[in-house]
């Protein structure tokens, strides 16, 4: 078997791009990879490619060059894109491929999606009276966990003023402009307990990133961090998902500690070995709850470690340093990688601006509709 | 509301989905599937070929707050079918409600004041009216803070 490494590594921005499609920001993103490497097209052996709202990944074909090369539309909702990276994983490491390109990327439109009951297998009435809005099941899981753990709203209010703060240092990010707590805690209430600036949006952008087995890598002359573990796993009886008209009372495990408790076994770190982590944030709660969830903290202790400043650039442990999606938005082919990508920057040390010193695991966990989750495990 | 005054109403509106709830000699229930092979409760009943795995059961029309939100904005059509507007549409709360021994359920939550609701607090069922944008009523459920 193979070791893996991530040698190239582009982006588009993400956020809003008028007149330019997902399909062209996806282009972009790859040919950057190539660009950051040094190689064309041609020398990609393999590539798995998403888009959830932006049409066939395979549509970029053309623009690249028909040479021929296997690719494979990946679709596995909210965590696309570490699906995509985990495909690749395998091609490199069952010996198969020397080296490829996982790429994604998606435009959806403005505001939250419009769900229909009957495709997500449920009566027509739970969408008639109200009850099916993905914000209500983010605010209905943080309220009851602010409730189980000592967890306050100003704490939610940190985790949003970080993600602006950081946005701010990031080129590819889309809120770019700092937004105090206070702002954020008064701002218009959605959902409670979460307000307007605690929510990601749906947005643009699309992200590449370029895989290599140890020998080819070594052969091209190229660096790069190593995945020292990648898992993708789905929710279990007891799991708290979104559109569940019930639930049972014996709780059971997140798909999220289920994927994390893989790729830390694979990966063979501990979560104190973590030095930057870019974990799901669909909304404050989200990201709350997701410290817990991956092993990073014990439940409620995100309130003091918030509090103190350790999640920020230049705490014990700095979490999402691009802004994660509260800054970037969550154009959803590309989202998983974008958080990849950024731990990539992290471990060759070019995030300039956002920079972790000495960063040298990186973690990174999507999680989303139907209830999956994603974690990779990058070793510089 | 007394129990003939629902049992009138009920009348007047038909429910909102066949197989939901039930209104019996001493109150509303909801009704759930208990599925044959190991038990495990479920709101509402699956349809379907799936169905047959499950026999109605009785849900408890009383149980505890498991946790809320407060819709403060009208939310999507579809497939919101309420018949309010921008301009007239009031939030609501919703929540989940542990049914003791049963299942947890989710419900939109009556409550005069949503600074009122607290986790783990007592809930009741009951059957109201609910306007459709179709200028149809139906009934639907809510859970209450029992008093």
């Amino acid at each position: 078997m193979s070791e893996v490494h991530i040698v190239g590594a582009g982006i588009h921005p993400f956020g809003r791009t008028d007149g330019r499609s997902g399909l062209d920001q996806g282009i972009y993103a790859v040919r950057e990879a190539l660009a950051d490497v040094g190689l064309e097209w041609k020398d990609m052996q393999f590539a798995f490619g998403g888009s959830s709202a932006a049409g066939s990944a395979d549509a970029m074909l053309p623009h690249l060059g028909l040479t021929g090369v296997q690719f494979i539309n990946v679709a596995n909702g909210c965590a696309t894109g570490g699906s995509s990276l985990l495909s690749g994983y395998w091609a490199i490491k069952s010996g198969e491929f020397d080296i490829g390109i996982v790429t994604g990327f998606d435009k959806h439109p403005r505001g939250a999606f419009n769900p229909d009951p009957e495709a997500s297998g449920l009566p027509r009435w739970y969408g008639d009276v109200g009850m099916m809005l993905t914000t209500q099941f983010f605010a209905l899981k943080i309220q009851r966990y602010m409730s189980l753990y000592g967890i306050t709203p100003m704490t939610l209010a940190r985790v949003a003023e970080k993600a602006f703060e950081n946005g701010s240092k990031t080129p590819h990010a889309w809120r770019r402009e700092p937004v105090d707590a206070k702002t954020i805690l008064q701002a218009q209430m959605l959902s409670d307990p979460l307000t307007k600036y605690m929510f990601c949006s749906p947005a643009e952008g699309g992200a590449a990133l370029i895989l290599a087995s140890d020998k080819k890598m070594r052969e091209l002359g190229l660096k790069g961090p190593r995945v020292l573990g990648a898992a993708v796993r789905t929710r279990v009886n007891g799991s708290f998902e979104v559109f569940s008209p019930s639930l049972d009372i014996e709780r059971g495990p997140s798909p999220t500690e289920i994927a994390s408790k893989a790729a830390y076994e694979m990966a063979g770190v501990a979560p104190t070995d973590i030095d930057v982590a870019q974990i799901q944030d669909t909304e404050s709660g989200a990201e709350v709850m997701h410290m817990a969830e991956n092993g990073l903290c014990q439940n409620g202790e995100q309130e003091k470690l918030i509090a103190d400043g350790e999640t920020r650039l230049g705490g014990k442990l700095p979490i999402n340093t691009d802004g994660g999606c509260l800054a970037c938005g969550e154009p959803i082919g590309a989202s998983g990688l974008r958080q990849v990508y950024e731990n990539v920057q992290q471990l060759r040390g070019r995030a300039e601006g956002r920079q972790v010193e000495n960063a040298n695991i990186g973690y990174s966990q999507v999680y989303g509709a139907p209830g999956l989750s994603a974690v990779a495990i990058l070793a510089a | 509301m007394s129990l003939s005054a629902a049992a009138a109403q009920e009348a007047d509106t038909p429910p909102m989905a066949a197989n939901l709830f039930e209104i019996a000699a001493d109150g509303p229930h909801l009704i759930g599937g208990r599925r044959k092979s190991d038990g495990r409760v479920v709101f509402p009943t699956p349809s379907g070929a799936e169905g047959q795995k499950y026999e109605a059961v009785k849900l408890a029309s009383e149980g505890k707050l498991w946790s809320y939100t407060i819709q403060r904005f009208r939310p999507k059509s579809p497939p919101y079918m309420g018949a309010d507007d921008e301009k007239t549409f009031q939030p609501f709360a919703l929540g989940y409600i542990e049914l003791p021994g049963q299942v947890i359920v989710e419900s939109r939550i009556e409550v005069d004041t949503f600074a009122r609701l607290k986790i783990g607090m007592p809930m009741r069922l009951a059957i109201v009216p609910f306007a459709r944008a179709d200028g149809k009523t139906v009934s639907s459920y809510v859970f209450r803070p029992v008093q």
